[in-house]
């Protein structure tokens, strides 16, 4: 038999069509007859939708207009709770609200017509902050404007400030950030009552359109069919909003009879989709002159936006994390998601994780100063061992060490030979300061609590008659390499050759639902799931006689060939179980949040430029255990990734807000990071392997996305550490112009 | 109160100019170009501001070109005219007339990846993919300058093109290997 495939770089998969620019996005698609479509939004933040009125000069007759009377079922998007509307009917919520669809067959025209459209609106008072929300200035969801709340609590919180040497206490806070994938959103319709709904277009999620399109059309599952196409990044901006553009190209398409392609441009992805919610945190803790932390009491807030879409499992996951990975005998963390008239905040790589862990990590430095030890020997005394446990009480039973992770990211990062040449050059030089910090951190892998069990997954292979094998699963390719990770362990489950297995492209007419394509559960979950599923076809053949235990390729080809001659074909499906003694409680917020965690250190390296108060990132090291590591340049490639979006997260990306509305709205001003400000990211792994993934992995997708912002922020308190200085320290995006008030204002700068 | 319709309107860089507003109807401005896309010629009818990463997708049909940003910003369109990189999105078609353009389609020969896209596959230069057709044509326009490279010069060489995915780390890998090949 071959040798293993597991931990090989294998190619991309879909390398070749992407270096050759044959790779078809949604926008390199066209049909015969096709309109274009465009969306009318709300100019403003909340008022009442009085008319519309269409202005001189467009040959109105000649384009499809599509207002919320068009809508043929439910005018919702389906997703947890059902409030938030396809198109406004007369309250509007929050700028950029989608009102009405025009669609022509001139897309220059429609730009036109676009703009000759005016609304009338009553405006209403709109809120903005956390604040606001929570002090309900106005009231503008449900009852309270909240969206969701969980409370956690562990131990006896309340007696241990009696005790304690010192309280601690800091406030944190994060902005919204752009998912920035690099291909717009974008999706084609067909519709008609004969065919009933058909989409093509850029996203990661397919059933959820699925579902989506079946409350908005009341058409039967088997009438909708949701195909996507290569696909330009998503990072979790193409996790939910989909379903919405999917409607949109729909309905124009119902009404016109004909295609209708939707594709945004840059302005209006940027300002009209979601972003990453934006948070506030409030820590308090005790701790004892050893340095031992005692209790900690977390209350953490995060701005959803208008509706409500997924800021509950934002928060779910922000609130479960923001203990991080230490011992606390006590711990309380309240959380809640609140409304705002911002658009909708959504799904971003590490959902809710880098918020509350951008806070923990940066109040444990806090902490260590106040106690007098340095900030990796208050960690070493307060990390999780096994056998311990975490936030939920679930009790940690994988042999992390983290004390020996933290040692080597320092070791390779030269950690304290650089703190002490740089506290030599920073009290030499007069315009830089150099500093360098870590973060240490874990992320839970999978849907939290019993997500999975709810979803209950199901993937598909199946044989053709020349013996490759078909990968049939829900799960995109948007850049992250499932395709190509899929194939290895296919090919090695079957003991085929890699060029031999083929992935389906995701179409719902011919893959089964293995569940959404986030969570960093593509490889772990549904990769297991294709591990058992090709297992169970090689046991098909074998069990038939078809099949020795040895064979070769052409021996497994002619054992398909005569099954399927046998059968008529050659499947086999698997389902998702959960691994034993999982409990979760999602009423106490007590148990087993998630399977597994991978567990991580990050060392960053930091220059401040003290003229212009720029932070530029020198050097960067990513350490984490993730399991068995499938393939170590994908892999390393979801990390170096994952970092530079964080390091934009940190420093760079500032969205700006005016009235509720992003205003700098396209790459010319809002700025995130090039080739030239990313330092080269040294990315090492450790593999504890982890039982219930495919040979041993982990999930590693969103990992990278919580380390980095407090590691840089913990580097720059090293670089011009100085009083009253830190507050500002305890905001990303830290921008120069935050810097320079922070160290002007503090002290100055020398 | 009456209010116009959302998303401000795409307006040029120093904001006071609306872009693209249907070039195609006002016939009476037409011109002709001329201009050969990868080895072959093309003849095209168009109105004076008509971009030439619209000529070449929309009517030549080459979806190798993408669309990132249309405000010159990201490169995803990058291509190169008379053998030099240039964002396809900033440059009118009627600028074109009579040069030669290269696009991703065009490197190739024969079925034979051009190094640059053999560096990408190889190295995992690419993950979405979305800014590799104009990501491969900057670097060989970088490689046609500076056939050598160090590390900082090809971070700074290829600042022009964003990338979402990779980090940049395998990208600048990707050009060094590269750089080798086509040295060798
Ligand atoms: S589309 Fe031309 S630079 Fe972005
Ligand atoms: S590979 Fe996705 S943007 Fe570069």
């Amino acid at each position: 038999m071959k040798q293993s495939l597991i931990g090989q770089p294998a190619h991309r998969k879909e390398g070749r069509d992407k270096v050759t620019g044959q790779a078809r996005y949604v926008d390199d698609l066209t049909f015969p007859d096709m309109l274009h479509g465009v969306t009318v939004r709300s100019p403003i933040a909340r008022g009442q939708l009085r008319g519309v009125q269409f202005g001189e000069g467009i040959p109105w007759h000649e384009f499809t207009i599509v207002t919320a009377k068009d809508v043929p079922g439910a005018n919702c998007v389906a997703l947890i709770l059902e409030d938030q509307p396809y198109l406004v009917s007369d309250t509007i919520n929050h700028p950029e609200e989608p009102i009405l669809l025009l669609a022509h067959a001139d897309k220059y025209l429609l730009e036109e017509a676009r703009r000759a459209i005016t609304f009338e609106i009553e405006p209403l008072p709109a809120i903005f902050s956390i604040e606001d929300s929570l002090n309900r200035k106005e009231l503008i969801w449900g009852e309270d404007n909240t969206f969701k709340s969980f409370l956690i609590e562990k131990g006896d919180v309340n007696a241990a400030w009696a005790h304690a040497d010192f309280i601690v206490e800091g406030e944190y806070e994060t902005g919204a950030q752009e998912q920035l994938y690099i291909e717009p959103n974008g999706m084609i319709a067909i519709a008609n009552r004969e065919e009933g709904v058909t989409v093509w277009g850029s996203m990661q999620c397919p059933y959820y359109v699925h579902k989506a399109l079946i409350k908005l059309f009341d058409l039967p599952p088997k009438k909708i069919r949701v195909v996507q196409a290569v696909t330009g990044g998503g990072f979790g901006g193409k996790e939910e909003y989909p379903s919405m553009i999917a409607g949109h190209a729909a309905l124009l398409a119902w009404k016109a009879g004909k295609p209708v392609k939707l594709i945004y441009d840059r302005a209006e992805d940027m300002a009209a989709t979601t972003k990453r919610h934006p948070s506030k945190t409030r820590i308090r803790t005790a701790v004892g002159k050893d340095g031992k932390l005692l209790a900690t009491e977390i209350d953490f807030t995060i701005d959803g936006g208008a509706y409500a879409t997924l800021s509950s499992v934002v928060l779910s996951r922000g609130t479960i994390h923001a203990a991080g990975p230490y011992n606390w005998p006590a711990v309380r963390v309240r959380s809640r998601a609140v409304a705002t008239n911002h658009p909708p905040h959504g799904a971003f790589r590490g959902f809710g994780a880098p918020q509350s862990i951008f806070a923990m990590e940066r109040h444990l430095n806090k902490v260590a100063q106040t106690v007098g030890l340095s900030p990796e020997e208050l960690r070493r005394r307060n990390f999780l061992q096994p056998g311990e446990t975490t936030s939920t009480g679930q009790v940690i039973n994988e042999k992390i060490d983290l004390s020996s992770l933290l040692d080597r990211a320092l070791k390779l990062s030269d950690y304290q030979t650089k703190k002490t040449r740089f506290a030599e050059f920073n009290a030499s030089s007069s315009t830089e300061r150099k500093g360098i910090g870590f973060a240490t951190f874990m992320h839970g892998a999978g849907f939290t609590g019993s997500g999975e069990v709810y979803l209950s997954s199901v993937v598909g292979v199946e044989a053709t008659e020349t013996g490759k094998v078909r990968v049939l699963t829900s799960n995109t390719e948007i850049g992250q390499g499932s395709f190509t990770i899929f194939s290895q362990i296919a090919a090695d489950a079957l003991g085929i050759d890699f060029s031999q297995i083929e992935i389906a492209q995701p179409d719902t007419a011919n893959v089964p639902n293995s569940g959404p394509t986030v969570a960093s559960r593509t490889t772990m979950i549904v990769g297991k799931l294709v591990e058992s599923a090709a297992l169970g076809l090689r046991q098909t053949l074998v069990a038939g006689g078809l099949l020795g235990e040895r064979y070769s390729a052409d021996e497994f080809a002619e054992a398909c060939r005569q099954h399927i001659a046998q059968h008529g074909a050659l499947k086999s499906f698997s389902k998702y179980e959960p691994p034993p003694g999982v409990h979760w409680d999602d009423e106490k917020y007590q148990g087993e949040a998630y399977g597994t965690y991978a567990w991580a250190v990050y060392v960053a390296e930091v220059t401040v430029d003290l003229t212009t108060y720029e932070t530029r990132v020198d050097d960067f090291v990513a350490l984490q255990e993730v399991g068995k590591v499938i393939n170590p340049v994908l892999a390393a490639g979801q990390i170096e990734g994952g970092v530079a979006q964080a390091i934009g997260y940190a420093l760079y990306e500032n969205v700006v807000w005016r009235e509720g509305r992003m205003v700098n709205n396209q790459m010319t001003n809002y700025i995130m990071p090039t080739s030239a400000d990313v330092p080269p990211i040294r990315v090492y792994f450790e593999e504890l392997p982890y039982a219930y993934g495919p040979s041993g992995a982990k999930g590693i997708g969103e990992l990278p996305m919580d380390g980095p912002a407090p590691a840089i922020l913990n580097a720059i308190e090293d670089a011009i550490g100085q009083p009253g200085i830190q507050t500002f320290l305890g905001q990303i995006p830290l921008m120069p112009e935050t810097l320079m008030k922070a160290m002007t204002a503090g002290g100055g700068n020398d | 109160m009456r209010l116009a319709g959302g998303v401000l309107p795409k307006v040029c860089m120093c904001g006071t100019h609306i872009l693209s507003l249907h070039p195609q109807r006002k016939e009476e401005q037409r011109v002709k170009i001329s201009l050969s896309i990868n080895g072959t010629q093309h003849e095209a009818d168009i109105e004076p501001r008509f971009l030439l990463v619209h000529l070449i997708r929309d009517v030549i049909g080459l979806t190798g070109t993408h669309i990132g940003c249309e405000t010159s910003i990201c490169g995803a369109c990058t291509v190169l005219l008379d053998g030099k990189p240039v964002k396809s999105c900033a440059v009118l078609a009627v600028q074109a007339n009579g040069g030669q353009v290269t696009t991703i389609e065009g490197l190739a020969k024969d079925g034979q990846l051009h190094p640059m896209q053999e560096a990408f596959w190889e190295c995992h230069g690419l993950q979405c993919g979305y800014c590799t057709p104009g990501m491969i044509m900057a670097a060989c326009g970088l490689l046609k300058e500076t056939p050598n490279p160090s590390e900082e010069e090809i971070r700074h060489g290829l600042e022009g093109n964003i990338c979402r995915c990779t980090g940049y780390q395998h990208i600048v890998d990707a050009v060094k290997y590269a750089a080798d090949k086509m040295v060798a």
